[in-house]
């Protein structure tokens, strides 16, 4: 046994670095995702320390097979440890009581940790002084931590990220368990020698798998998307919804694509609904906008003061709510959604269109999301189209969103050629919003319309002057119609879904 | 006794009956009923019960329509079209329809049975003006064909396939086929095409809606012979998914299996519905209450020349007329209709049953009309029956389960465009035995705590959150779902020799077709509606 004590604090220092490192990892994690970093940070390491109190507090039942219990306490850290950052991302992008399981497994691993020193010191104590033992185990467990917390940001984070580092870990502390099992022979019944090296080579094997298996687990794709800092996250019954800000602006994410960056969403947003409004002859009353739950279209439509009033159809009462209430999104959308003459429906545009009364609006504001899947396919569809139109005046305008005409160039002439087979005239437009890229719109109307000209005086637009509207109908060769012949987008053949998939496809 | 795991093991196959016995079966928070009680009260027929039937209980009509299901409705239709109105209609169920029959909650309608029709070719034209008078048609294609409203037609994704864990798109499993699988895939839509292009002398088609309109010359006719199984065995057709594929359409069509199936009804499943080789199949029609939508619209132009809740007793044919003697359900009291003329369009082989002298001298032999027993379950959801994984093919109108016995689930809200939240999915389980009486009695013999744990067995195979999200599940047990043909029975006299009156009394029924379609009901129907026209 003599021989092993050296050995046996290099296992303290090894434990100490590893404690830390989930400390950290917890507290980084929690502030990715929750954001708020000094509350998360505070709270993860308070409650860490309490823990560690509590696993101190708890080794005093602790009587008897003291090397076989610490093999145990070092093997299940190494699992609760290893599997903390992945586990947590994938309860973060899966469940809605996250802070729950946040909260249970720095817990988890605070108990544990607390076991494992004063275990150590009881199984060293008759071969120190004691004043010998508690100076040596205490001032390596400090050094480990020092060493773990300037490692953790300069090197393991930024080569290994978030879910290799806690897994690489897990496999340091489960080394520290099995090596055990030999320095500790002594004090170790030799029947269950055998048991507990093969307990920790599963631990370990696991592990490795799992490190193996990082990139390809699914969770990893949210943890990419955060580079920036996560200021809200949220998963409605809908869809994955999560707001992040960086150095241009902040950004709304839904099911992880881009809807907008604060920095330009006003080029998007006037460009969409400018040319229907003032290609209304007459003032525009009451206008309708589907999809657009963010509030900024509306906020657009707000810029007219004849606008008497604005039924806003989106699916997500999430999203509505989110607009309304928070804070930098309300401000953004110069609080829209609150305004009097806004009134808000949550529906499925398709099932309200067809349900809904015939409603005489003067335009209409299409902004749904691209549309990637069946669900909102049927948004872009003649059938969805002749429903508008049964809820129009003859005389109405439309602007819809129409996905990249460059990216996209079959799906956008596919939405063009499908609004024209549903009796509209169309004008095909399209702009340049750097997020994005190149985006394309169709502005439509019953018998055809003409190219808007001239922006009323006292709406003002920060992107937007009557030239530059003029220049948007403009389309240059590679994003123009193409030759080939583009299908209808019908409910019963969605052919927009299949154009859009395939062409997407090339980018992913 | 049967056990629990003896009952799914003989529907859904012993792996899935040993996991799911493992634990509980977990219906006990969901709710539901089996519908339809006509089974018990239908079954009073075979005791050939002699009523008393009070004087003033009885009433003069021209002409009874027994059974009001898609072939007796369509007769009453062409009847008051042609401006006739003497004419009751008496059905057993409260509401008409028959297989076609739906249900409504407060979603959404869905369907009990028959749920599409496909777009029928301009020649059909009483169809198409069906499809005129209910506001479906669009226009005229170049040919003349209806060009349906998209609304009405199967919104996309129409089909999709689960195998081994992953859902795929359409119904021919794609997924993992070899060159050699390919292969024979286009080979047998290559024979297929043969058949479409194929007409006889007359130049008629071998494969025709309705089946009056197809070729008798024996080279397709005998095709009737030998099973659709020993067809594809002969023409060298070895793939197990190809296989699969023609055997899932016999199951669907006919609640048959390819090897009970004859090889002509098998080929006709495959070409009647195809315009021109090379061509797609037609568009299917559909609504979320399925084939429902139809019966709505007669049982509303019938108005009170339909009568529910009466089951026919007994038929009598007399030297000028016939009686007609049934009971109403709702009291049980006997009554009469003295009647000129019966269309009888009730299943053919309760023909010696419901006709006095039927039996002592036959024009047909209604046991050779064999049909099978099927079961269909509602399953109320109130959340999306979730996918394994991400990026499987996402929820379509038809769910088909590769390794299941049952047919998979149609999801009612699809084609009203509801793609979020509550849902209710139609479940399909015919019981293709070898012997339909067999199907029959298994299928009466459970109740709905074995049959709802079937299905919830079956499709969580392919949902884990099936039993959570479900919170009701109604079962209809079909004894007699439609008619079987089987190898010899299309081709082989004896549904022809049903087209012939008994007396006064003119057959309609799909079972004169020997395939189960709302085509097939609704020709026999107007030809029948025609026939008592003609008689005066």
């Amino acid at each position: 046994m003599n021989r092993s004590v050296p050995l046996l604090f290099l296992n303290v220092f090894v434990i100490a670095t590893c404690g830390l490192i989930y400390e950290l990892l917890a507290g980084t994690l929690a502030s990715y995702v929750l954001g708020d970093s000094v509350t998360q940070f505070s709270i993860i390491i308070g409650l860490y320390l309490f823990a560690m109190g509590v696993g101190s507090w708890l080794s005093r039942f602790i009587e008897s097979h003291l090397a076989e219990r610490f093999i145990d306490i070092e093997l299940a850290v190494a699992i609760l440890g290893g599997f903390s950052a992945p586990l947590l991302f994938f309860a973060f992008a899966n469940v809605s009581y996250f802070s729950v399981i946040l909260y249970g497994v720095v817990f988890g691993i605070g108990t544990l940790v607390g076991l494992e020193i004063p275990l150590l010191m009881r199984i060293l104590k008759d071969e120190l002084d004691f004043k010998e033992l508690v100076a040596r185990v205490l001032a390596l467990d400090y050094v480990g931590a020092l060493v773990a917390s300037i490692l953790f940001p300069i090197f393991f984070v930024p080569t290994l990220g978030l879910v290799r580092t806690s897994l690489v870990f897990g496999i340091l502390n489960a080394i520290v368990g099995l090596w055990g099992t030999w320095l500790l022979v002594p004090l170790i019944k030799p029947g269950r020698l055998l048991f507990l090296r093969i307990k920790a080579a599963i631990v370990i094997t696991l592990l490795v798998i799992g490190a193996i298996k990082a990139d390809s687990l699914t969770v990893l794709a949210e943890e990419s998307l955060f580079q920036e800092t996560i200021i809200h996250a949220q998963s409605s019954q809908y869809q994955r919804i999560i707001v992040t800000r960086g150095r241009t602006g902040f950004s709304l994410f839904l099911n992880g694509n881009l809807q907008f960056n604060s920095f330009d969403e006003y080029r998007y947003h006037e460009a969409l609904v400018h040319p229907a409004m003032i290609a209304f002859e007459g003032d525009p009353k009451r206008v309708l906008v589907l999809g657009g739950g963010d509030g900024l279209a509306v906020r657009e439509v707000l810029k007219y003061p004849t606008v008497e009033h604005v039924t806003l159809v989106d699916l997500d009462p999430a999203i509505t709510d989110l607009a309304k209430d928070l804070p930098v999104l309300a401000e953004l959308n110069k609080n829209a959604l609150t305004d009097k003459r806004v009134e808000v429906i949550n529906s499925d545009a398709y099932v309200w269109l067809d349900r809904a009364e015939s409603a005489d609006f003067d335009v209409a504001i299409l902004d749904f999301p691209d549309p990637n899947n069946f669900a909102l396919g049927k948004l872009y569809s003649t059938r969805f189209y002749k429903l508008l139109q049964a809820k129009l005046r003859p005389d109405s305008t439309v602007a819809i969103q129409s996905t990249s005409p460059l990216y996209a160039r079959n799906s956008y002439w596919c939405i063009v050629t499908t609004i024209e087979a549903s009796g509209f005239g169309v004008r095909p437009y399209q702009t340049t919003v750097p997020s994005f890229g190149i985006w394309g719109y169709v502005l439509a109307k019953n018998g055809g319309v003409e190219i808007p000209d001239s922006i009323p005086e006292n709406v003002p637009l920060a992107f937007l002057d009557d030239e530059s509207m003029k220049g948007m109908f403009e389309f240059p060769v590679d994003t123009s119609r193409p030759d080939i012949e583009i299908e209808i987008n019908r409910l019963d053949n969605q052919a927009l879904v299949r154009y859009y998939e395939a062409e997407w496809r090339r980018f992913e | 006794m049967l056990t629990r795991r003896d009952i799914l093991k003989a529907f859904v196959g012993l792996p899935l009956a040993a996991l799911a016995c493992r634990g509980p079966a977990r219906t006990d928070s969901i709710d539901g009923e089996i519908v339809g009680a006509s089974n018990e009260i239908g079954h009073i027929l075979r005791d050939r019960r002699k009523f008393e039937i009070p004087s003033k209980s009885w009433k003069e009509v021209d002409t009874v329509i027994v059974g009001g299901g898609i072939s007796g409705l369509s007769a009453a239709w062409k009847l008051k079209k042609e401006g006739f109105e003497d004419f009751l209609v008496l059905e057993l169920e409260e509401r008409a329809g028959g297989t076609s029959a739906s249900g409504k909650s407060d979603l959404v309608s869905y369907p009990w049975g028959a749920h599409y029709l496909p777009v029928p070719f301009a020649e059909n034209e009483e169809l198409v003006g069906l499809l005129d008078e209910m506001k479906l048609v669009e226009s005229r294609d170049e040919s003349g064909g209806p060009v349906v409203y998209e609304q009405f037609l199967t919104r996309d994704p129409e089909e999709r396939i689960y195998h081994k864990g992953r859902w795929y798109e359409g119904l021919y499993l794609y997924a993992g086929a070899t060159d050699e699988d390919l292969r024979q895939y286009e080979a047998f839509y290559n024979e297929v095409d043969r058949w479409i292009a194929w007409k006889d002398a007359e130049g008629k088609r071998a494969f025709a809606v309705p089946v009056a309109n197809c070729s008798t010359d024996p080279e397709v006719t005998s095709l009737d012979k030998i099973s659709f199984g020993e067809w594809l065995q002969r023409q060298g057709f070895t793939s197990e998914r190809l296989i699969w594929y023609c055997d899932y359409a016999c199951r669907d069509d006919y609640g048959l299996r390819i090897e009970q199936t004859s090889a002509w009804a098998g080929l006709f499943y495959f070409c009647s519905r195809v315009p021109t080789a090379g061509e797609e199949s037609q568009s299917f029609i559909t609504f979320p209450e399925g084939n429902g939508r139809f019966v709505d619209h007669f049982a509303k132009e019938l108005g009170g020349n339909l009568q529910g809740s009466s089951l026919v007793a007994e038929i009598i044919p007399g030297e000028s007329g016939v009686d007609v003697v049934y009971l109403d359900t709702r009291t049980m009291a006997p009554r009469g209709v003295r009647a000129k003329k019966v269309i009888f369009s009730a299943p053919l082989m309760t023909a010696d049953y419901l006709i006095r002298g039927f039996t002592e001298s036959p024009s047909f032999d209604p046991k050779e009309f064999r049909h099978n027993a099927w079961f269909v379950a509602n399953l109320f959801l109130n959340e999306r029956p979730k996918n394994r994984f991400p990026r499987d093919f996402p929820l379509s109108w038809d769910n088909v389960i590769y390794e299941s016995n049952s047919l998979g689930y149609v999801t009612a809200t699809h084609q009203q465009g509801i793609d979020y939240g509550p849902t209710v999915l139609t479940y399909y389980h015919p019981m293709a035995e070898e012997d339909t009486l067999t199907g029959m009695r298994k299928l009466l013999s459970l109740g709905w705590e074995e049959l709802a744990d079937i299905c919830l067995t079956d499709l969580e195979r392919a949902h884990d959150n099936i039993r959570t999200a479900t919170t009701r599940i109604d079962i209809m047990r079909w004894g007699h779902a439609m008619i079987s043909p089987r190898t010899g029975f299309v081709w082989g006299g004896e549904r022809q020799k049903a087209l012939e009156p008994f007396r006064n009394i003119h057959f309609a029924h799909s079972d004169l077709s020997g395939i189960a379609i709302f085509e097939e009901a609704f020709y026999h129907g107007l030809r029948a509606a025609e026939e008592v026209i003609e008689q005066g």
